[in-house]
């Protein structure tokens, strides 16, 4: 079999889910885990729970912040030593900008943001979307290992029932040369929330919330669900809201659990970022609008009036 | 200041996308090119610093189809000086592209002090270029760049993560950046500017020529297909007031109870 590396990271103090997602799908395979900085102790059960083995966690001054050049030379050193063969990561904003550095380091291919896969230990297959989910791919391996894999989060799902790994933590210190490009501030972003590639309920405006103040109930709604807000790129380009909220194919492209679009049209490009959501509401005035094509359930109406009853009615059936 | 940026040709935004029977690729006679949406940040800062700094020059390098060569013609038409076009195929994965690239670069007979490209490409989404570009040439890199600084061969940059949040790095020169939404407004190409374009220098090269062989594919692709599509929804009429309430009750309950979701 062949020696199986996940690369981790952490939200509050707990193992970002995606981890846990990719975790879970390997069973019998027994993947190590790769922490950078500091570990919380918290994270530790929950990686063992879904398998983990070996949890090597890398330290050293430059690893303070991300960097690509630190946090590559640092897993290099680490896939070599150990002969690691296959390497996944969540394809989170790290994840995506670091493992294409670390595959060129090795000469080796890397697949991206799959959204399903198979994978023995010995051979793998994923599944992955292109022109942001119009549509679907089968992708493999050609070349040699080490062989390199990212995971959209909120794909695979938690397994319910998975098996346990020992869970062994090994603190290692990690030389790492000059870096050229280094973080000398972060500006932390006013929401709390999930970002919307990794949230499991996401609620969208579009070109009908008219400005951006209107926002405002759409946020009152995510509140009462834990839910992260988006847009349409209709609404980003008319200034409503900021480009980093935005859906679709020159946005974020999604999969919550529940995505909730609020006076979207459905344009091709956004109906691509979100077709993955599991369950989607859609509440529009027009009874033909394309959105329609795509809801799980679709309220024909006004917006400004529906969202308000609908905050109320989650608020009552949550107990908030 | 040697500028290379690097550009990809995308089916426009608009495009249904429809796959080959035999699923080896997507059908791409009907399909409407544009230049990657990323890419016109990229284009439009190269243009910025050739502007403040004197001497500068800007290459466009383009992997791809030789048929149609929209995205090149627009950056020169943009301001870019000159062109190299290296001519791909469907099943260049990321790594041959960026040799591809590298070996572009060497063949322009200049050295890279930036390389700036989209922070992805719209097509294949697979965000791997830019950064195994810059591996490749031993180059530091900053992605999802959305600020931009130039202070004398000091780079500040600006480089959005989750929620919103913004690191700010310090890169020296050489460097690539791979640029996002919001870094810059792209200007129109001109009337005169296109042909003026005309003009300008392109040269092209194969996919030997610039040293790139089958053992560079290291992923490959098959079975393209639709998404498959989701049965028909529900959907409730909630225009006349009166319904209102008992609609948005009904679809609250469906989620509880048939979705699961809540």
């Amino acid at each position: 079999m062949s020696k199986t590396l996940v690369f981790t990271e952490f939200s509050k103090d707990h193992a970002k889910s995606v981890t846990l997602e990719i975790l879970g799908k390997m069973k019998g395979v027994k993947p190590d885990v790769v922490a950078i900085g500091d570990f919380p102790t918290s994270a530790k059960e929950d990686l063992a729970k879904y398998g983990a083995e070996n949890i090597h966690v890398l330290k050293g001054d430059a690893l303070k912040n991300y960097s690509p050049e630190g946090y590559a030379q640092a897993i290099h050193d680490l896939i070599k030593a150990n002969g690691y063969e296959y390497i996944f990561a969540g394809s989170t904003s790290i994840g995506k900008d670091l493992f294409p550095r670390l595959s060129s380091m090795f000469n080796s291919g890397m697949i991206s943001e799959v959204t399903n896969f198979s994978y023995d230990g010995s051979t793998f297959s994923g599944t992955r979307p292109l022109f942001a989910g119009k549509c679907l791919a089968k992708v493999e391996f050609t070349g040699a290992a080490p062989h390199f894999i990212t995971v959209r989060p909120n794909a695979l799902g938690l397994d319910a029932s998975p098996t346990a790994g020992a869970g062994n933590v090994s603190e290692a210190n990690a030389s790492v040369s000059e870096i050229k490009a280094l973080i000398k501030e972060i500006v932390k972003g006013t929401s709390e929330k999930l970002d919307l590639t990794e949230a499991n309920i996401i609620v969208s405006g579009g070109r009908a919330m008219k400005n951006s103040e209107n926002f405002s109930i759409l946020n009152q709604l995510a509140d009462v669900l834990g839910a992260t807000v988006g847009a349409s790129r209709a609404a980003v380009d008319a200034g409503y809201a900021p480009h980093n909220m935005q859906v679709g194919q020159t946005g974020k492209t999604v999969s919550p659990s529940l995505y909730i679009a609020c006076g979207i049209s459905g344009a091709i490009q956004h109906l691509a970022g979100m077709r993955t959501s599991k369950v989607i509401v859609a509440i529009n005035t027009d009874p033909d609008a394309p959105i329609f094509t795509k809801a799980d359930y679709g309220i024909v109406g006004d917006l400004f009036k529906v969202v308000p009853i609908l905050t109320q009615e989650f608020k009552n059936l949550l107990g908030k | 200041m040697n500028i290379f940026v690097c550009v990809k040709q995308v089916p426009d935004t608009e495009t249904k996308i429809v796959p080959r029977a035999d699923g080896t690729f997507i059908e791409t006679s009907s399909i409407k090119w544009i230049m990657n949406p990323y890419d016109e940040f990229a284009v439009e800062q190269a243009l910025l610093l050739k502007a403040a700094v004197t001497g500068s020059t800007v290459t466009v390098l383009r992997v791809g189809g030789v048929k149609d060569t929209e995205a090149t013609r627009t950056a020169m038409a943009m301001g870019a000086d000159e062109g190299i076009l290296v001519e791909g195929d469907d099943n260049l994965d990321s790594f041959s592209t960026a040799k591809a690239l590298k070996g572009a670069i060497e063949k322009s007979g200049k050295s890279a002090d930036l390389i700036l490209t989209g922070k992805q490409a719209i097509d294949d989404d697979c965000l791997q270029v830019p950064q195994i570009l810059a591996q490749m040439l031993s180059m530091p890199s900053v992605s999802v760049v959305v600020g931009f600084e130039n202070n004398g061969g000091k780079l500040m940059l600006k480089r959005e993560i989750e929620g919103g949040s913004l690191e700010v790095y310090e890169a020296s020169t050489p460097c690539l950046v791979a640029c996002n939404k919001g870094l810059n407004t792209p200007r129109y190409a001109s009337l005169p500017g296109i042909m003026k374009a005309k003009k300008k220098p392109l040269q092209q090269f194969s996919l030997a020529d610039v040293g790139v062989t089958d053992a560079d594919r290291k992923v490959k692709y098959s079975q393209f297909q639709l998404p498959p599509e989701k049965p028909a929804g529900k959907k409730f009429d909630a225009m006349d007031d009166a319904k209102l309430n008992s609609v948005v009750s009904e679809v609250v309950g469906l989620l509880r109870n048939e979705a699961k979701v809540i």
